[in-house]
């Protein structure tokens, strides 16, 4: 099951260079773009680790790509996704944020249904990828 | 991570056709580095090999964007340079036009520099230079890398410096990342000499080494001018023979760092002629007498008694 959240969801994954191109506006827009990892599909997991710092005052794309490649390198078997941070006052936030890397096999969700009173049932879904431990999810 | 089922976008796009023969008056024009030359000789005086030595780098790189149309050039040509001379010669004056003419020719993509000395690169505990350096880098592309008094990043009294971890990274960048940065190295003549002769990696990756020479006497003066017409001011006649003695009297002390020492002995010579204004209230002033500079202030200097004007000594 293909995995989809933030921006460009409806697309097909980005190459390289449309990557670059989109790094390249949140630049020209002022903003930091930094690089998250995961490997924890869930869609409410918020909490990706960060690949090293927010790069703040960066003018070109070339910088941040070869971070990307550098943490593909590493954790090329993870999602990893790029977010572009806005920090002109009033905003103060992520702008956008879409995924730039995916691990080969996505095993998908399974839904439990657990039964409460009263015939009421509650609905969960849980990543069969997250049955292994933290580091051993994908292996690619 | 490769889903060739999913790319987004297939890359083979039409071609765009090789053209066979190439207008060269119009393509020198569309660049438009012409002005960009006249303006280094406007408003540089002097340093004529350096001037010549960027005519040449400048036509080199033309001739390679119109091979690279012809699609004739196939590897990219290294842009790495470095700059020695005497303090206050332009070496950094020079590196912003540099990285203007490399912008306008299309071999850096943004052409703004990044300044940096030791102090931004080197770290000051185990494991810190890395990130340092590479953040630098970072912000670095897409432009120029000015590097000033590079010789400080390798200090052989110790060993331990982290200093050559910077310029492994360096290097490894300079060589790799070709396209997407240009590192200017900068620094005295003789100190950049012993720098390279230690670290023979460098040497080899930088394809351009420019010399700037001392200015003359005469040069001297006109960039005083110069400095002093940005600022609507003039040298009186007698102003003017004062000061032609103050050079030659100043350069002939320790510490004479070309423009930079010109443009200090001006500051304190603005300074002088405020003051003498300032001292008779009662009257009207013109704006002649706002702009012009008299032999008084400029004789006033400690370098004519025998004194050293070297701004870190006086009072």
């Amino acid at each position: 099951m293909r995995i989809t959240q933030g921006c460009f969801s409806f697309l097909p994954d980005l190459t390289d260079d449309q990557i670059k191109s989109q790094v390249q506006y949140c630049l020209d827009k002022g903003w930091a773009v930094n690089i998250e990892f995961t490997d924890d599909p869930h869609p409410r997991n918020t909490y990706w680790e960060m690949w090293g710092l927010p790069m703040f005052d960066l003018r070109d794309a070339a910088g941040i790509m070869k971070e990307l490649a550098d943490c593909r390198r590493v954790y090329g078997d993870r999602y990893i996704r790029l977010s572009g941070f806005d920090s002109s006052h009033g905003w103060e936030s992520v702008r956008i944020s879409f995924i730039v890397n995916r691990p080969k096999e996505e095993p998908g969700f399974r839904l439990e249904r657990q039964e409460a009173a009263g015939r009421n049932i509650r609905y969960s879904t849980r990543a069969y990828a997250t049955e292994h431990p933290e580091g051993e999810r994908y292996q690619s | 991570m490769a889903h060739s089922n999913l790319q987004a976008v297939p890359s083979d796009v039409p071609r765009e056709e090789v053209p066979s023969s190439v207008d060269l008056r119009r393509e020198f024009e569309t660049v438009d580095i012409a002005s960009i030359l006249a303006q280094l000789d406007r408003e540089l005086i002097g340093l004529v090999p350096v001037k010549t030595r960027i005519r040449e780098i400048a036509s080199l790189l033309l001739v390679e964007r119109i091979r690279r149309k012809m699609s004739l050039a196939s590897t990219y040509p290294t842009l790495h340079m470095s700059f020695t001379g005497n303090p206050g010669t332009g070496k950094t004056t020079v590196a912003l036009r540099m990285a203007g003419i490399l912008h306008r020719l299309g071999f850096v993509r943004r052409g703004h520099v990044i300044n940096v000395t030791r102090d931004d690169l080197v770290g000051q505990y185990i494991g810190h230079t890395a990130p340092k350096t590479k953040e630098i880098l970072k912000k670095a592309m897409g432009g120029v890398l000015f590097i000033d008094e590079a010789y400080y990043l390798y200090r052989p009294e110790n060993e331990r410096d982290y200093g050559q971890e910077a310029i492994e990274i360096l290097l490894q960048v300079m060589e790799s990342q070709r396209e997407d940065l240009v590192v200017i190295l900068a620094g005295y003549t003789d100190r950049m000499e012993r720098f390279f002769r230690s670290n023979p990696g460098f040497r080899s990756r930088i394809a351009h080494h420019v010399d700037f020479p001392d200015y003359t006497d005469a040069e001297l003066l006109a960039i005083a001018e110069l400095m002093l017409a940005e600022q609507n001011y003039r040298l009186s006649p007698d102003a003017r023979e004062a000061f032609i003695r103050y050079i030659a009297l100043r350069k002939a002390q320790p510490l004479f760092s070309n423009a930079r020492s010109i443009r200090n002995a001006l500051d304190r010579i603005r300074l002088r002629q405020a003051n003498r204004l300032v001292s008779n209230l009662d009257r009207i002033l013109t704006s002649d007498e706002l702009t012009s500079i008299e032999a008084g202030d400029v004789l006033a200097s400690r370098v004519f008694s025998g004194g050293s004007d070297n701004p870190a000594r006086q009072s």
